[in-house]
C-alpha cells in the first residue's frame, strides 16, 4: 500500500537520529484477530505510527444480497460478524420487518434477545480471554474459552449449529425455544455468574496486567465520538450510550439493565483497562438480561407469516442494533422487487480500525497489541 | 589449567551433540526450495527492505551501562571471596566503592537513561 | 569427581595406564553420562511435564499419548523435528545464522560442568564456580542476538535486541544477588559453598539472614529474565514478535532453542539449590554406604532444584508478560539497589555477628511455613472449589 504522506521524519529532542523500521505486522500475524495488517513505523520499540491496512477479509457481502433475496441473505448476515452472529441476524430480520412493515410476534422478540444476549457473553468471553492471551497470560483464555463452549452448547441445542448461527428469520425467529431450556440455561448461568468475579481474581486485577493496560492509548470521550467510536469501547471512554437503551428496539425497553461505563479506576479515563473492564460488567448485564427475558418470556408463536417471495415496497428503512461490537447499523434500499436494491452494512469494528493510527503515535509496538485487542477488533467485520 | 579441561570436554560434547542432532536434521529433512519460501518472513508481506539498518541508539545505552556495572560487579567478587580477612577496612572500603557505583546508578536513573527503551 | 578417579586409579581398575590419559578419558565419560543420561532426558521431560502441569491449570489435558501419561512427547518433537526441513532464508546470514543455535547449547550445557549434583558427582569443582556460572551463561545472550541478528528478519532483530538488552541488564542484580553467598562462605567454588551449609533448612543461606532471603527472590527473578521465561518472555513474545528471534528458525536448529531454554530452567533451579538452599546436604551418620549416601543427596539436590523448575511453570501459567520499559525499570530501579542492599546488609550482619545470627534463622524458617501454610490453604480451598477430581484424575 502506499504511505504517501506518512514518511515520517524520524527526529529526536537529543538530535541521535536512527533509522527508521518498516514492520509488517500482518495479515499472518498471531495477534491481528483474523487477517489484519498494520504497516508500522518503528524507531526501535517506539512507534511513529501503525496503519490500518484492511481489505483481506472483503467478501462483498452488501453485494451479495442484490443477488440472493431478502430470506436467502438472513445465513450470510452471519458471516459478518461471525464472533456474535447473533445480532446481525437481528440488525437484517429488523430492517427487512421495518422495510415490509410486518409484525414480529412477542415469543419471537423474546426468543431473539435470549438469543443475542448469549451471543453476547459468547462473544465478550471470546474478546476478554484473547486480550489476556495477547498480553502473554495464557491461562485466563483457556478458562474463558471453556465457558464460551457451554454457552455455544446453549445456543446449538437452540438453533443446531455453534458459530453461524442462522436461527433468526424476517418475522421471528426459526425455532422456539427446546423443551427444557429455562432450566438448561439458568443452570448456565447460576454456574458462570460468579466464575466472572473468579476471573477478576484471577487476571483483571493482576499487577502486571493493570501496568500492561492502564494509561495506554487512553481515548478521551471527544475523541471517541470524532472518530465514531461505538460499544464498549464509547462505553470505556465513560460516555453512556447504549442503543438498547437510548434507541430502544424489541423488548428492551421492558427489561432492567444497566449500562457500565468506564471508570478510569486505575489509569486515565478510556484507556485500554477501561475498555476490558466495560466488556467483562457487560457479561453481568447479559446474565441479568438473559435471567429477566427466561422470566417474562410469553406464550404464542415465534414466527409471523410471511410471504415466500418477500417484496417490500418501494423505499427504504434503516435499524440500529447493539452487537457486542456496539451499534452495528442496517440500510436497505428496497426497489419493489424480491432483491434488495442495495444494502449497507455500518459496523463497530471498521470505526474501532480509524482511531488506531492516531492511537498508536508514540506507543511501544507491544502496546499495539493491547490497543487491538481492548478495541476488540474482529476482521470480518471490518472487511465484510 | 587441569581443571579446566572438564570445561573443554563439555563444550566439545555439547558442539558434538548440537552437530551431529542438526546433522541428521540435514540429512533426513525434505529439500524443496523456492523463491518465495526462501523470503525472510513478513507476516505474508512481500519483505520491505533488509533488517540490518542503525538500530535505536537506546539500545547501544542498555548495552554500555551493563558493561559498567558488570565489570564493577565483578570487582566486587574477589573482595567477596577474602572479606573476612580484610575485616573492618575491608567493609569500609567496600562501602565506599558501592557509593561511588549508587551514585552513578541514580545519576543514570535521573538522567532519563531508562525512559522508554 | 578428582578424589573418585584417584581411588580408582589406586584399586588398580585401569592395570598401567597413565594417569594423564586416564582423567581426561574418564571425565569424557562422565561427561557425556551427564548430558546422555541426565540432561536431554531432563529436558524433554521438563518440556512434557511444563505442558502437564500448564494443561492441570488451564482444565485442559495436555499431551497424554505418547508413552504412559504421554512421557515420551519430548522424545518424539524431537524425532519430529529432526525430520523437518533446515530451511536457512536467502536473506540470512548464513553461517551466523547456522552456528547461533551452538551457543545457546554451549551456554547451558557448560554451566553443568560445575554442578555438584552429589558430594561426589561434579564434572569439575572449580574453585571459580560461580563466576564461571555467570559468565558462562551469557553465552547465550550472544547466541540469541546473532540469531535475531542474522535471521534478517524485523521481527527476528527485534527478539534479538530485546533478548540482549533483557539477559545483559539482568547480569547485574543476578550477579549482585551472589555476592551476599560469597561474602559468607570467602570460596566461588560450588562444592564449597554447599559444605558451609547443613542439611537442616535453618542452616541453609536462604534463612541465614533477611539480606540473604530477599537476595534468593531477587536472583530467581533476574534468573527467570536470563532464561526468557514468562513474565520476561518478551524476546520470543508470540503475541508481539511472532516467535521472536527464532522466527526463521526450523527443523532441529529451532528444537535446540528450546533445549537451551528449558535446560537453563533447570541450571537456575540447581544454583538456587546450591547457593541458598543447601544443595545436597542431608543428615549424616545412618549410612556409611558411598553409594546409598550419593543416591540419597542426588536425590535431594534433584527435588531442591526442581521445586524451583516447577515454580516457573506455575508462574508461567498465571502472570501475563510485562513490556520492555517495565522490564527495564524493574531491573534498574528495583533490583539493582535492592542488590547494593543486599550485599552491604550482609557485610554490615557478618561484621555484627561474624559467625551469623543464631535466633534469625529459626524465626525466618518458622515466619516462611507460617505463609506456606497459609498460602497452601488458599491454594487448597481453590482447589476443591475447582473439582479436584476432574484436575488430578491421571486417566485424563
Amino acid at each position: 500500500m502506499s504511505l504517501a504522506g506518512y514518511e515520517f521524519e524520524v527526529q529526536r529532542d537529543d538530535g541521535l537520529a536512527t533509522e527508521e523500521m518498516t514492520l509488517n505486522m500482518g495479515p499472518q500475524h498471531p495477534s491481528t484477530h483474523g487477517v489484519l495488517r498494520f504497516v508500522v513505523k518503528a524507531d526501535g520499540e517506539i512507534m511513529r505510527t501503525a496503519l490500518p491496512d484492511i481489505g483481506y477479509l472483503h467478501r462483498s457481502i452488501e453485494k451479495i444480497s442484490e443477488k440472493v433475496g431478502y430470506h436467502g441473505f438472513m445465513p450470510y448476515t452471519d458471516r459478518v460478524d461471525y464472533v456474535s452472529a447473533m445480532q446481525c441476524n437481528q440488525g437484517w430480520a429488523m430492517v427487512c420487518e421495518r422495510a415490509a412493515g410486518i409484525e414480529v410476534p412477542r415469543r419471537g422478540e423474546f426468543c431473539r434477545v435470549i438469543a443475542c444476549e448469549l451471543g453476547r457473553i459468547a462473544s465478550h468471553l471470546l474478546s476478554v480471554g484473547t486480550m489476556v492471551m495477547d498480553i502473554g497470560g495464557m491461562t485466563p483464555f483457556t478458562h474463558a474459552i471453556r465457558e464460551r463452549e457451554k454457552v455455544n452448547n446453549l445456543l446449538e441445542d437452540l438453533c443446531g449449529a455453534r458459530l453461524t448461527f442462522n436461527y433468526m428469520r424476517i418475522g421471528g425467529v426459526a425455532w422456539d425455544l427446546p423443551p427444557g431450556y429455562t432450566e438448561q440455561v439458568t443452570a448456565f448461568l447460576d454456574q458462570f455468574e460468579p466464575l466472572i468475579d473468579e476471573y477478576n481474581d484471577l487476571i483483571s486485577y493482576n499487577k502486571i496486567y493493570v501496568e500492561r493496560l492502564a494509561n495506554v492509548a487512553a481515548v478521551s470521550k471527544e475523541e471517541a465520538i470524532n472518530y465514531n467510536l461505538v460499544g464498549p469501547n464509547l462505553r470505556g471512554c465513560g460516555f453512556q450510550y447504549d442503543v438498547r437503551r437510548d434507541e430502544p428496539y424489541s423488548i428492551y425497553p421492558e427489561l432492567d439493565f444497566e449500562v457500565p461505563v468506564g471508570t478510569g479506576e486505575v489509569g486515565t479515563l478510556g484507556d485500554c483497562f477501561d475498555r476490558y473492564m466495560v466488556r467483562i460488567k457487560e457479561l453481568k448485564e447479559s446474565c441479568k438480561i438473559v435471567r429477566q427475558c427466561l422470566e417474562m418470556i410469553p406464550d404464542g408463536p415465534v414466527l409471523a407469516r410471511v410471504a415466500k417471495k418477500l417484496k417490500p415496497p418501494v423505499g427504504d428503512a434503516h435499524v440500529r442494533v447493539e452487537a457486542s461490537r456496539g451499534d452495528m447499523g442496517w440500510y436497505v434500499v428496497s426497489d419493489g422487487s424480491e432483491f434488495p436494491y442495495r444494502t449497507k452494512i455500518r459496523t463497530g469494528s471498521f470505526s474501532a480500525m480509524s482511531i488506531v493510527d492516531k492511537l498508536s503515535r508514540g506507543l511501544m509496538i507491544a502496546d499495539l497489541i493491547a490497543l487491538i485487542a481492548s478495541l476488540d477488533v474482529v476482521a470480518p467485520e471490518v472487511d465484510r | 589449567m587441569d581443571q579446566y579441561v572438564p570445561v573443554l570436554i563439555a563444550l566439545i560434547l555439547g558442539g558434538v551433540v548440537a552437530l551431529v542432532m542438526t546433522f541428521a536434521s540435514t540429512m533426513l529433512g525434505v529439500k524443496t526450495h523456492s523463491a518465495v519460501k526462501d523470503e525472510p518472513f513478513e507476516c505474508g508481506n512481500p519483505p520491505s527492505g533488509s533488517a540490518w539498518g542503525r538500530f535505536s541508539v537506546k539500545f547501544y545505552l542498555a548495552a554500555i551501562l551493563f558493561i559498567v556495572f558488570d565489570v564493577e560487579v565483578v570487582f566486587l567478587y574477589p573482595w567477596a571471596v577474602v572479606f573476612r580477612q580484610l575485616g573492618l577496612f575491608g567493609f569500609i572500603a567496600m562501602l565506599l566503592f558501592v557509593l561511588v557505583l549508587v551514585v552513578g546508578l541514580v545519576y543514570e536513573v535521573k538522567k532519563g537513561g531508562l525512559e522508554s527503551t | 569427581m578428582q578424589s573418585f578417579i584417584d581411588g580408582l586409579i589406586a584399586s588398580g581398575v585401569f592395570g598401567g595406564l597413565p594417569a594423564e590419559a586416564i582423567y581426561p578419558a574418564m571425565m569424557f565419560l562422565f561427561a557425556s553420562i551427564v548430558v546422555f543420561g541426565f540432561v536431554l532426558p531432563l529436558v524433554t521431560i521438563t518440556i512434557w511435564l511444563e505442558r502437564r502441569v500448564w494443561s492441570r491449570i488451564q482444565s485442559r489435558v495436555g499431551p497424554n499419548r505418547v508413552g504412559p501419561q504421554g512421557v515420551l512427547q519430548g522424545l518424539a518433537d524431537g524425532v519430529k523435528n529432526i525430520l523437518k526441513e533446515d530451511v536457512v532464508p536467502d536473506a540470512a546470514d548464513r553461517p551466523l545464522f547456522v552456528f547461533a543455535p551452538y551457543l545457546l547449547v554451549w551456554g547451558f550445557l557448560a554451566t553443568f560442568v560445575v554442578i555438584p549434583f552429589s558430594s561426589a558427582l561434579v564434572i569439575a569443582d572449580l574453585n571459580v564456580g560461580i563466576l564461571y556460572i555467570v559468565a558462562i551463561v551469557a553465552l547465550s545472550a550472544v547466541g540469541v542476538l546473532m540469531a535475531g541478528w542474522a535471521s534478517n528478519n524485523k521481527w527476528s532483530l527485534l527478539g534479538g535486541i530485546r533478548s540482549a538488552a533483557q539477559v545483559v541488564s539482568y547480569e547485574i542484580p543476578a550477579g549482585l544477588a551472589l555476592l551476599p553467598v560469597v561474602l559468607l562462605t570467602g570460596t566461588l567454588s560450588t562444592q564449597g559453598i554447599i559444605q558451609a551449609q547443613g542439611w537442616a533448612p535453618w542452616d541453609w543461606f536462604l534463612f541465614h539472614s533477611p539480606f540473604t532471603f530477599i537476595a534468593a527472590f531477587a536472583f530467581y527473578i533476574s534468573a527467570l529474565a536470563e532464561t526468557n521465561r514468562t513474565p520476561f518472555d518478551i524476546p520470543e513474545a508470540e503475541s508481539e514478535l511472532v516467535a521472536g528471534f527464532a522466527t526463521e528458525y526450523s527443523g532441529f536448529r529451532f528444537a535446540l532453542f528450546f533445549l537451551a531454554e528449558w535446560g537453563s530452567l533447570y541450571v537456575t533451579g540447581a544454583i538456587m539449590a546450591v547457593l541458598f538452599l543447601g544443595g545436597w546436604q542431608i543428615p549424616t551418620g545412618w549410612t556409611n554406604n558411598t553409594v546409598v549416601l550419593n543416591i540419597a543427596q542426588l536425590t535431594v539436590f534433584f527435588l531442591k532444584a526442581y521445586f524451583w523448575v516447577f515454580l516457573a511453570m506455575w508462574i508461567r501459567a498465571t502472570l501475563p508478560r510485562i513490556r520492555v520499559d517495565q522490564m527495564m525499570s524493574l531491573c534498574w530501579k528495583y533490583l539493582v539497589p535492592l542488590g547494593f542492599v543486599n550485599l552491604v546488609g550482609t557485610a554490615v550482619w557478618m561484621v555484627i555477628w561474624p559467625e551469623g545470627n543464631t535466633f534469625v534463622p529459626y524465626l525466618m524458617v518458622v515466619g516462611t511455613l507460617a505463609l506456606l501454610v497459609i498460602f497452601f490453604r488458599r491454594v487448597l480451598y481453590h482447589l476443591r472449589r475447582a473439582k479436584p477430581e476432574l484436575y488430578f484424575n491421571p486417566a485424563i
